[in-house]
């Protein structure tokens, strides 16, 4: 045993601090300091062989997970968000949005496709988290519902996976509205009498776990994801104590009855694949 | 002793020297008719209170809206039933969340499901309420009762008045986000009219928990948005001074979220805010009512419940 222990998980530097890591040709796990080569963790869907620890993806590799081949068409691809607020903080709310883009190579926090998974049709919607944290803005919730529609119209299952700091405040009340949004579409798809699987990966909080994350008739979460209502630093800040340990984790929200299963990653295709033939032959 | 704001002053000093006056001519240390001075000083605090009122900022709607003498939903239900009213308590799951009351009352001879979060009047009950912050239980009990009014085809009528949904570490074992987003997937297809009434805050995911209504109405001076400008101006500009620029940013005034078309209408307060004259707050909140469950009760259920789905499913702004 070691003289010291670490005791505080996550980010600690601040923002300011922040550097960007370009892409390298190695991959150095931050829990456990395995380093492999960027290429051999991709092949293993970058989670690490030695800890398990499943590093956050984006929608592009989830896709290339979930589909075929890696094959699909983007729906509503092109949607960007508006600034009907006109919002501004310390920076204008249309500036963060562009320098997101630039950034990320992405229009905004979801991207929604549709393609074949083992051989049969299903349409995909995906979060990035590093577009403004994934938050939930007007772009989030339309792209859902359309890829709710395109889900409808061609009587296939839905999959939604979630990774989002939560409500997008710049756009204020109709970001909260999503929410309001995305359950409404939810009942056409229930009244299809179509399939919805939510997928929750690290982190899922705020204002996406309380609602469409949190309605699939399968909820699934990826292994140790941080899922909540409230993060967990605001819960610490109410009870005015540490939390306990593996507060909020996948394994503690699956334990108080919230997740039907934890499917590692490698799994995930398989799984949800099966479950979904299940319900078909149902 | 009623409490005055900070840009209340000027009305505090006329009442005060109004109260004075009257004091004084009642000891009969004022010889004459003070009758004058009184009309004179009445008249004054009216047009200084339109005055003050007709111009208020996002920041200090906010703090109308949090008025410690605003009436809460307890007195709402109470009053536009006159007393004609049974609370029900309890989720039959966990136990029974104080933060969020609800029960049946009637209306004249319109029975109707009331729900709503409670705010507590003075410190114990403050904390009794829990601040009108409701646990995974208090939205369970809400979508309870709201499942009986639709089984006896009683229109649902709900108070939002809430800081937001508890957020301490047994509300997340036993599912705050799962609590409330069940509450959003019923609600936007129960099958009875549903009215919504911002009393004073409407908070985040907390508030919009009882709030998909066929018509989701504010009061004048209260605010609806997705988070508080305290905690906005905490996370954006990383310190607490910025509530104002915040609160004016958030676009959370009544007149601001109609604009936006996220809600459906306005509740005009009385001269002075909900608590300067409830007696009228409290008929007018009433009328509403009324009036809007008349017009909600003439459409089929199906074509409610439809309408309700293409309202809440189109908001947003987007670029194509």
């Amino acid at each position: 045993m070691g003289w010291f222990k670490r005791i505080k998980e996550g980010i600690t530097t601040k923002s300011t601090e922040k550097k960007e890591i370009p892409e390298g040709m190695w991959y150095k796990c931050p829990k456990c300091s395995h380093v492999l080569t960027s290429q051999e963790h991709a092949l293993e869907m970058w989670v690490c062989p030695s800890c398990d620890h499943h590093e956050r993806v984006g929608s592009e590799e989830y896709f290339q997970i979930l589909f075929d081949d890696g094959k699909y068409r983007e729906i509503a691809a092109n949607l960007t968000s508006g600034d009907p607020l006109e919002f501004a903080d310390t920076k204008k709310y249309t500036s963060r949005v562009k320098a997101s883009m630039a950034k990320t190579d992405l229009k905004d926090a979801l991207r929604t496709a549709s393609g074949m998974m083992e051989g049969e049709k299903v349409v995909v919607s995906c979060m990035d988290f590093s577009f403004i944290g994934g938050s939930m803005g007007s772009v989030v919730g339309e792209k859902i519902a359309r890829g709710i529609e395109h889900a409808v119209k061609n009587n296939c299952p839905f999959i939604c996976i979630s990774k989002s700091g939560g409500a997008r405040m710049m756009e204020a009340g109709f970001s909260l509205m999503q929410m309001a949004k995305t359950s409404a579409r939810l009942t056409q798809l229930s009244e299809a009498g179509l399939p919805y699987i939510s997928i929750l990966t690290d982190p899922t909080t705020g204002g996406v776990t309380a609602s469409f994350a949190m309605l699939g008739d399968l909820n699934i979460a990826e292994p140790k994801a941080l899922i909540g209502f409230a993060g967990p630093r605001v819960v610490k800040e109410t009870i005015g104590k540490d939390l306990p340990e593996g507060f909020q984790r996948s394994e503690f929200v699956l334990e108080h009855g919230f997740l039907d299963m934890i499917v590692p990653r490698a799994e995930l295709k398989s799984k949800v694949a099966m479950a979904l033939k299940m319900m078909k032959q149902g | 002793m009623a409490n005055y704001l900070d840009f209340e002053e000027p009305i505090k000093e006329l009442k005060e020297q109004l109260d004075k006056t009257l004091e004084l001519a009642e000891s009969e240390k004022i010889k004459g008719d003070v009758s004058k001075r009184v009309k004179e000083l009445e008249k004054l605090i009216k047009t200084t209170t339109k005055e003050i009122y007709s111009g208020l900022t996002p920041w200090q709607r906010v703090q109308v809206s949090r008025h410690p003498d605003r009436p809460y939903t307890l007195s709402y239900i109470e009053e536009v039933t006159g007393g004609n009213f049974i609370e029900l308590h309890g989720d039959r799951t966990v136990k029974d969340d104080k933060a969020m009351v609800g029960g049946m009352g009637m209306i004249g001879d319109q029975s109707v499901m009331f729900v709503g979060q409670q705010k507590g009047v003075n410190t114990k009950m403050r904390q009794f309420r829990n601040f009108g912050m409701a646990n995974p239980e208090g939205y369970r009990k809400a979508l309870r009762l709201m499942k009986l009014a639709e089984k006896f085809n009683m229109p649902v009528v709900t108070f939002i008045d809430t800081p937001g949904a508890f957020p301490g570490l047994e509300a997340e074992e036993r599912g705050q986000g799962e609590a409330i987003a069940r509450n959003l997937f019923e609600m936007i297809k129960l099958k009875v009219p549903i009215i919504c009434v911002v009393i004073g805050e409407g908070a985040s995911g907390g508030a919009l928990g009882i709030g998909l209504g066929d018509k989701v109405l504010m009061l004048e001076n209260t605010w609806y948005s997705v988070i508080s400008p305290e905690s906005c101006s905490s996370i954006l500009w990383r310190s607490w001074d910025h509530k104002q620029e915040a609160a004016s940013a958030l676009k959370l005034t009544s007149e601001d979220m109609l604009k936006n078309k996220l809600i459906d209408g306005i509740i005009k307060e009385p001269l002075g805010g909900a608590h300067a004259n409830s007696e009228e707050m409290f008929n007018t909140v009433r009328e509403e009512i009324l009036k809007h469950i008349e017009k909600l009760s003439a459409l089929a259920p199906e074509k409610r419940v439809d309408q309700r789905i293409k309202k809440f499913g189109s908001m947003g702004v987007v670029n194509s």
